[in-house]
C-alpha cells in the first residue's frame, strides 16, 4: 500500500508541472504590456520599466516560466499589489474557509447522495424512488447561486433562523458555534448539485449490482434484506461511486466561487473574482496553481481510498 | 422515428421538450414581440411590482422592464450557451479526430495535454481564461468553451479510434487519398451523430455556466444582460425586492430543467437496456400469484414440490418456465434434473426457497414443501429462516456468485452467524474448519484470501463450504461443475457424493450432463421446455430411455472405449416458452412424431419407480414393471 502511494505520489508530479504551464501560458496570453496594464495608462515610462523587471517581465518566456517555477517552489508566489501582502498567505487563509465551506458540502453530498440513491434503488418504482427522482431532477437543474439567494430570502430575512451572510457574527461570536451557524446555509445550498449527481449515480450503480449473482447468494445464505442492500450491495456499488466522488469534488470546489459570492463567505474563490476585477494577475496565478495543486493531491486520495475498498486493483 | 416516438412515449420528457420549446421560440421572437426598450431606464419608476401599468413583470433597480429584460437576457443567454457548445464541440472534435486518427505520438501530446486540462476544477481553469482576457461575454463565452473542449476530445477521440481502423478507411488510405480528404469524406460524417448527441447533453451546462460567470460580474457588462448578470445585478435588492431576483433565476430553472428531462429522455430511448426492463432491481423473495388452492403432496420426501408453476412476465408476454412440476427428494438420496439450457431446471430450483428474480419472475401455483412447512407464500420472514440453514444452495460460476470484495473466510463466517448467535472468532474457526472439510489446502490461510486470488476449483469448493455452513438438510446444487475443468469436476463430486453418505444430505442436483448424472445421482427427471418428461432411477432411465428425448440426450454423451460411435446432436432448438403449442413440445425435434402428439395435452404416465410424458415410449414401462 506504501509503494502504491509513492506510485501515485510520483504520477503527479508530470500533471503538477502541466498544471504550473498552462496557467503560465494562459497568464502571458494577456494582451499588452501587464506592467501597463497594472499601471494603468497614465504611468510614467520608468515606472512601467521598474515594474517589468520587478516582475521578471524583461526576461523571455521560458527564462520567466522557469523563474516563476523556481519561486514557487521556494514557496515564494509573489506579492498581491492590490493587498500588499504575499500570495501565498493570502491564498493560505481564503482556502482554508473554502475548504470548511466545500469540505461540509462534499461531506453532505457523499452521505446524502448514497443514501438517496440507495433508498432510491432498493425501493425502485415505490413512491420514494419517485420522490427522491424529482427532488434530484429539481437539486441538479437549479443553479447554485439562485438556490443560494432563495435560501436567504426564506430562512435568514422571513424565518431568521440563519445569518444572512458572513462566516462569524461581526460583534461576538468567533467560536465553533458561531461558525456552524453560518456554515448551514451555504453548505447545504453548494451541496445541492452535487448530492443530486451522486444519488442518480448511486441509483443506477446499486441497481446494476442488485442484479449481480453474489446478491442472490448472499439471499440464498439467509442474509436479511436490509444487510443485503447496505452492506452487501453498497459495497461493490462504491466501486464505481467513488470515482464520481472525486469528480464532484471539482464541482463543488467550482461551485464554492458562486456560493462565496451569495454568502460572502471569504473563501478563496471570493479571493480570486476580485483579483480578477482589480487584475491582479499574481493573485489570480497563485491562488489557482494552489488550489489545483490540492486538488490533483485530493484525487490521489481517491485513488487510494479506493484501492483499499477493491483488492482486485493491484496496488 | 422509433426514437422520436420513445421520447414522446415519455411523458416528462415530452413536458421538457414543450418547454424548452416555447422558451426557444419566445427567445426567437424577442425582436418583434411588443416589447419595451430593455436597456431604458426610469428611476422614477424603481421596483414596480408585477401587473403594474405597461410592466407585466414589473421593473427593475433603474426602472426598466422586466419582461423585456427577461427575454433579451434569455435570448442572449440561449445564444451564448450554444455558441460555446458549438465552439466547444468543433475544437474539441477536431482534437479527438486528429488524436484517434493518427494515434501513436499525436494521440499521445494531444491526450496528455487533455488530461492536464482535467486536472483543473472547471471554474479555476475558466477563471484563469477570464482573467487572461479580461471581464466580458464573449470572454466568458471562450473559457466556458475551452473547459469543455476535454469532454469532447476524449468522447470523439474514442469514437475515430474504432473506426480509423475499418475497412472502408484502409480503402481510401490504399487509393492514396490524403489524410485530409480521408478525414473530411470518411471519418467525419460517421462522428457527427456523436458530436451532435455530446451537444445536446452539455448545452444545459454550457448555458449555466456562462450565466454563472456573468452572475459573478465577469460575463456580460451593463447595460447588455444575459440571465445570470440580470441575477447578479438583482442581488444587490434581493431583501427588499426579491422579485427581480426571482424572475431570471425561475427563468434559468426553467431552462435547464427541461433540458435535463429532455436529455434524460432520449438517454432511456437510446439505452437498450432500459428498454427492455433489465435494470430493475429483483426482490427479496418471488413474487407469488397463486390462483389455484395449494395442492397436496403426492410422494414423501424431505423436500417435496408439487405441480409447481413458475413464469416469467415480460410485458404482455408470459413465459412458462417451470410449468406443473412435481419432484421429491429423500434424505441421503441424490436427485439429479437434466435439461438443455432454458429448460427450466435452474428456474425450477430457485423457485423452491423464492431467489427467481422478480420482477420478472412470478410463481403462479404449485406447492413446495420442506418436512411439512409449505414455502410457497411463507413469509419472507419464514424463507429467510430456512435459506442457507435448512436448504443451501450451491451455484454455477463461483467467480460470479461469490462477493468479490470481501475475503472467503468472512462470507463463510456471515454464513454462519445469520443463522447463529456465535462469537466471531467462534465463527471463523468453523469456517476454517469448513474449508479444510472441502479439502482446500491451507485453509487457515485461505480464509484470508478475496475471490479473485483462488483457482475456479478452489471458489467452488468455498461454493460448497459455505453451503455446509449451517449442516443443511438439503442442498440445491445449481450446475456446480459445470465452469470447472474434468478432473476439478471429479473431485468436486466424490466431495459431494461422501458428504451426502457421511451426513445423511438430500441433494437436488441441476446439470445438463448425463455423465455427471450417472456418476451422482440415484434418480434423474429429464426436463424439457418447463415439464418432466421423464422420471426414474438412473441406472434404469440410462440404460432404457423411455422418451425419445431422453435417449437422443444419451446419445449426445461420448463413452470412454465406446469406439467411433458417432455423437448425434438433436437438431432445432428448443421451443420459446412464451407461445407453447398444445400436446408434446418435443414434437417437431422428434423422429416418431404422429398428428396425434400435438393435438392435447400428454399425461406423466406412472408405471412402477418410473414415469414418462409420451405416447410411443422408447421403452414399454408397464411391461418393464410387471417383469
Amino acid at each position: 500500500m506504501g509503494s502504491y502511494i509513492v506510485k501515485r505520489l510520483l504520477s503527479a508530479i508530470p500533471v503538477l508541472l502541466g498544471i504550473t504551464v498552462i496557467v503560465f501560458l494562459i497568464m502571458a496570453m494577456i494582451p499588452g504590456d501587464p506592467a501597463t496594464a497594472i499601471l494603468g495608462s497614465y504611468a510614467t515610462p520608468e515606472n512601467v520599466a521598474k515594474l517589468n523587471r520587478d516582475l521578471g517581465l524583461d526576461e523571455p518566456l521560458v527564462a520567466r516560466y522557469f523563474i516563476w517555477l523556481g519561486n514557487m517552489l521556494q514557496g515564494d508566489f509573489g506579492r498581491s499589489f492590490s493587498l500588499n501582502r504575499p500570495v501565498l498567505d493570502e491564498v493560505t487563509e481564503r482556502f482554508m474557509a473554502t475548504l470548511i465551506l466545500a469540505g461540509t458540502s462534499f461531506v453532505l453530498c457523499a452521505l446524502f447522495g448514497i443514501m438517496a440513491g440507495v433508498v432510491s434503488a432498493a425501493r425502485q418504482y415505490g413512491w420514494a424512488d419517485r420522490g427522491i427522482t424529482f427532488a434530484v431532477l429539481l437539486g441538479i437543474s437549479i443553479p447554485s447561486f439562485f438556490l443560494g439567494m432563495m435560501m436567504i430570502l426564506i430562512f435568514a430575512v422571513h424565518l431568521r433562523w440563519f445569518p444572512v451572510s458572513g462566516m462569524y457574527a461581526i460583534y461576538g461570536g468567533g467560536d465553533l458555534a458561531d461558525l456552524l451557524h453560518h456554515l448551514v446555509m451555504p453548505a447545504v445550498a453548494l451541496s445541492v448539485v452535487a448530492t443530486g449527481v451522486v444519488a442518480r449515480l448511486a441509483r443506477s450503480a446499486m441497481l446494476e449490482v442488485l442484479r449481480q449473482d453474489f446478491i442472490r447468494t448472499a439471499r440464498a445464505k439467509g442474509v436479511g434484506e436490509g444487510r443485503v442492500v447496505w452492506r452487501h450491495a453498497l459495497k461493490a456499488a462504491m466501486v464505481s461511486i467513488i470515482p464520481v466522488l472525486g469528480i464532484q469534488a471539482g464541482f463543488v470546489l467550482s461551485g464554492a466561487v458562486y456560493i462565496e459570492m451569495v454568502f460572502q463567505w471569504p473563501g478563496v474563490g471570493r479571493m480570486l473574482v476580485d483579483a480578477i476585477l482589480k487584475r491582479d494577475i499574481l493573485l489570480v496565478q497563485g491562488g489557482v496553481v494552489i488550489v489545483a495543486a490540492c486538488y490533483v493531491l485530493f484525487n490521489i486520495a481517491v485513488d487510494v481510498a479506493q484501492s483499499l475498498l477493491d483488492p482486485r486493483i493491484k496496488t | 422515428m422509433k426514437t422520436v416516438r420513445l421520447i414522446f412515449r415519455n411523458r416528462l420528457a415530452a413536458a421538457g421538450l414543450v418547454v424548452l420549446g416555447i422558451v426557444v421560440l419566445l427567445a426567437i421572437l424577442t425582436p418583434i414581440l411588443p416589447l419595451a426598450d430593455p436597456d431604458v431606464t426610469n428611476t422614477a419608476n424603481r421596483f414596480r411590482p408585477v401587473f403594474a401599468e405597461g410592466h407585466l413583470l414589473g421593473t427593475d433597480h433603474l426602472g426598466r422592464d422586466l419582461l423585456s429584460r427577461l427575454l433579451w437576457g434569455t435570448r442572449l443567454s440561449l445564444a451564448v450557451g450554444f455558441a460555446a457548445a458549438v465552439f466547444a464541440a468543433v475544437i474539441g472534435a477536431g482534437f479527438g479526430i486528429v488524436s484517434g486518427y493518427f494515434g501513436g505520438a499525436t494521440d499521445n501530446v494531444i491526450m496528455r495535454g487533455i488530461d492536464m486540462l482535467m486536472a483543473f476544477p472547471y471554474i479555476l481553469l475558466a477563471l484563469a481564461i477570464v482573467a487572461a482576457l479580461g471581464p466580458g461575454l464573449f470572454n466568458a463565452l471562450i473559457a466556458v468553451a475551452v473547459v469543455n473542449i476535454p469532454f469532447f476530445a476524449r468522447n470523439i477521440r474514442g469514437v475515430t479510434v474504432g473506426i480509423a481502423h475499418k475497412e472502408f478507411v484502409d480503402a481510401a488510405r490504399l487509393a492514396g487519398l490524403s489524410h485530409t480528404r480521408i478525414i473530411l469524406s470518411e471519418i467525419l460524417p460517421n462522428v457527427i451523430p456523436v458530436i451532435v448527441i455530446a451537444m445536446s447533453t452539455t448545452i444545459g451546462w454550457m448555458i449555466l455556466e456562462t450565466a454563472g460567470l456573468s452572475f459573478l460580474g465577469l460575463g456580460s457588462q451593463p447595460p447588455q444582460a444575459d440571465l445570470g448578470s440580470m441575477l447578479g445585478e438583482a442581488r444587490g435588492a434581493l431583501i427588499t425586492n426579491p422579485l427581480t431576483s426571482i424572475v431570471p433565476g425561475v427563468m434559468i430553472l426553467v431552462i435547464v430543467m427541461s433540458i435535463n428531462l429532455l436529455g434524460d429522455g432520449v438517454r432511456d430511448a437510446l439505452d437498450p437496456r432500459l428498454r427492455s426492463g433489465a435494470l430493475t432491481r429483483p426482490r427479496a423473495a418471488t413474487v407469488v400469484d397463486r390462483r389455484a388452492p395449494v395442492p397436496a403432496p403426492r410422494a414423501e420426501g424431505v423436500l417435496t414440490m408439487t405441480d409447481l408453476e413458475t413464469q416469467f412476465h415480460v410485458g404482455a408476454r408470459v413465459y412458462r418456465a417451470v410449468n406443473k412440476v412435481s419432484l421429491h427428494v429423500a434424505p441421503g438420496e441424490c436427485l439429479g434434473v437434466i435439461g438443455e439450457s432454458g429448460s427450466g431446471k435452474s428456474v425450477t430450483a430457485l423457485s423452491v426457497m423464492g431467489l427467481v428474480a422478480s420482477p420478472p419472475g412470478v410463481i403462479t401455483g404449485g406447492s413446495v414443501r420442506f418436512r411439512d412447512a409449505e414455502l410457497i407464500g411463507a413469509t419472507y420472514g419464514r424463507l429467510r429462516e430456512l435459506r442457507g440453514d435448512r436448504v443451501a444452495y450451491i451455484f454455477q460460476d463461483p467467480l460470479a456468485t461469490l462477493h468479490p470484495l470481501y475475503r472467503v473466510g468472512d462470507q463463510l463466517v456471515e454464513a454462519i452467524r445469520v443463522h447463529h448467535r456465535i462469537p466471531r472468532a467462534e465463527a471463523w474457526d468453523r469456517a476454517v474448519a469448513l474449508l479444510k472439510q472441502v479439502r482446500i489446502p491451507n485453509p487457515e490461510s485461505r480464509a484470508q484470501s478475496y475471490p479473485h486470488e483462488m483457482s475456479g476449483g478452489m471458489r467452488q469448493r468455498v461454493g460448497i463450504a459455505m453451503a455446509l455452513a449451517n449442516d443443511p438438510d438439503v442442498i440445491i446444487a445449481d450446475e456446480p461443475t459445470t465452469a470447472l475443468d474434468v478432473t476439478v469436476q471429479a473431485q468436486i463430486l466424490s466431495l459431494l457424493d461422501d458428504l451426502r453418505r457421511e451426513r445423511g444430505l438430500a441433494i437436488v442436483f441441476i446439470t445438463h450432463d448425463f455423465g455427471v448424472v450417472a456418476q451422482l445421482c440415484d434418480r434423474v427427471a429429464v426436463m424439457y421446455a418447463g415439464r418432466i418428461v421423464e422420471e426414474g432411477p438412473t441406472r434404469a432411465v440410462l440404460d432404457a430411455p423411455a422418451h425419445p428425448y431422453t435417449r437422443r440426450l444419451i446419445a449426445c454423451v461420448p463413452e470412454l472405449g465406446a469406439g467411433r460411435r458417432r455423437l448425434e446432436a438433436i437438431p432445432g432448438l428448443p421451443p420459446a416458452v412464451d407461445r407453447l403449442e398444445p400436446g408434446c413440445a418435443f414434437a417437431p425435434r422428434c423422429l416418431k412424431t404422429e398428428a396425434v402428439c400435438v393435438t392435447r395435452e400428454i399425461g406423466l404416465a406412472q408405471a412402477g419407480n418410473r414415469a414418462v410424458r409420451c405416447l410411443f415410449p422408447e421403452t414399454d414401462l408397464k411391461r418393464e414393471a410387471a417383469e
